[in-house]
């Protein structure tokens, strides 16, 4: 399959979808899930037992504080997977790569189910600390409504699928979708009700150090096996299309 | 309260969220891979 004879390909753009034909980026794809998602999980343990056996736990959540070591990079790529599926998205709308469609569809499961984490491990932080499971918070309803947009993109996307379409309404949602981003990331400040304020920037955090260092390895270690999973899932749908085109032309 | 049982299962869920996501898609990845690779041999 080549993408550059895709109708209602732009082949007028420059040498930056060199990557986009998919023979090339089955190339690259192939060696580089093992290394991503193998790196990703010696990572994650590694900040997981770091985190559960190396830190002091905190003077007020006592234990629970490692909750963090998980939660936070699961939040991170609850919303990371719906920017890059927002991109993925605006890339197909623009240049009408099949591709980049790909990628989209690819990420949304991914986000889906670490979205779902975030809120999961949330929760049940929430029960020691907060003394409830649950509460009608910005940061957890906006968390909640990501979850739910995923899914709803995920039919969406299938059924669009299912009657033939060219991937432009999902493409439309993924990007129109992506307007909760800033709501989620201003939520603690709009809404301040029980969520805490933001404690980890780029540059700097409220967090000790000595509590701080097993973060940087799950939230790299997971966003390698998020990227690990959605080359994995890309794959399977490049080799599916490949068995449907050549069933196709067999029974022609 | 006992603190550590919130984080094992804060940790079981995140490790059968990610583990059966993982496994999921890699099983899938093999299958269509191996019969796109069965089908081309085929002719």
């Amino acid at each position: 399959m080549d993408s550059a004879r895709e109708p209602g390909y732009r082949s007028d753009v420059p040498a930056l979808h060199a990557l986009a034909n998919p023979a090339r980026f089955l190339k690259i794809a192939r060696p580089l899930t093992p290394i991503l998602f193998w790196l990703g999980a010696a990572l994650t343990l590694f900040g997981a037992w770091a985190g559960l056996t190396q830190t002091p736990a905190d003077y007020l959540q006592k234990e629970t504080v490692r909750i963090l070591y998980i939660h936070v990079p699961a939040a991170w790529l609850g919303m990371g997977g719906w920017s890059g599926l927002a991109l993925a998205s605006l890339g197909y709308l623009i240049w009408r790569h099949p591709l980049a469609n790909l990628a989209a569809r690819a990420m949304a499961p991914v986000g889906a189910v670490f979205a779902a984490t975030c809120l999961a491990t949330g929760s049940i932080w929430g029960r020691p600390t907060w003394g409830t499971w649950w509460e009608w918070d910005g940061r957890l309803t906006s968390m909640l409504l990501l979850f739910f947009i995923y899914v709803a993109y995920i039919a969406l996307a299938r059924a669009d699928a299912e009657r033939g379409g060219d991937g432009r309404v999902p493409a439309l949602f993924g990007v129109a979708g992506s307007v909760l981003l800033p709501i989620i990331r201003y939520s603690v400040i709009w809404w301040n009700t029980l969520h805490q304020g933001q404690s980890i920037g780029l540059t700097s955090s409220t967090i000790d150090g000595s509590m701080l260092w097993p973060l940087f390895f799950t939230m790299s270690g997971f966003t390698l096996l998020f990227a690990g999973i959605v080359l994995m899932r890309m794959r399977a749908s490049l080799a599916a299309q490949k068995v449907e085109a050549r069933l196709k032309r067999m029974a022609a | 309260m006992n603190h550590w049982a919130f984080v094992v299962a804060a940790y079981a869920v995140t490790a059968a969220g990610a583990g059966g996501l993982a496994l999921a898609s890699w099983a899938a990845m093999r299958r269509a891979e191996r019969a796109a690779e069965a089908l081309r041999q085929r002719g």
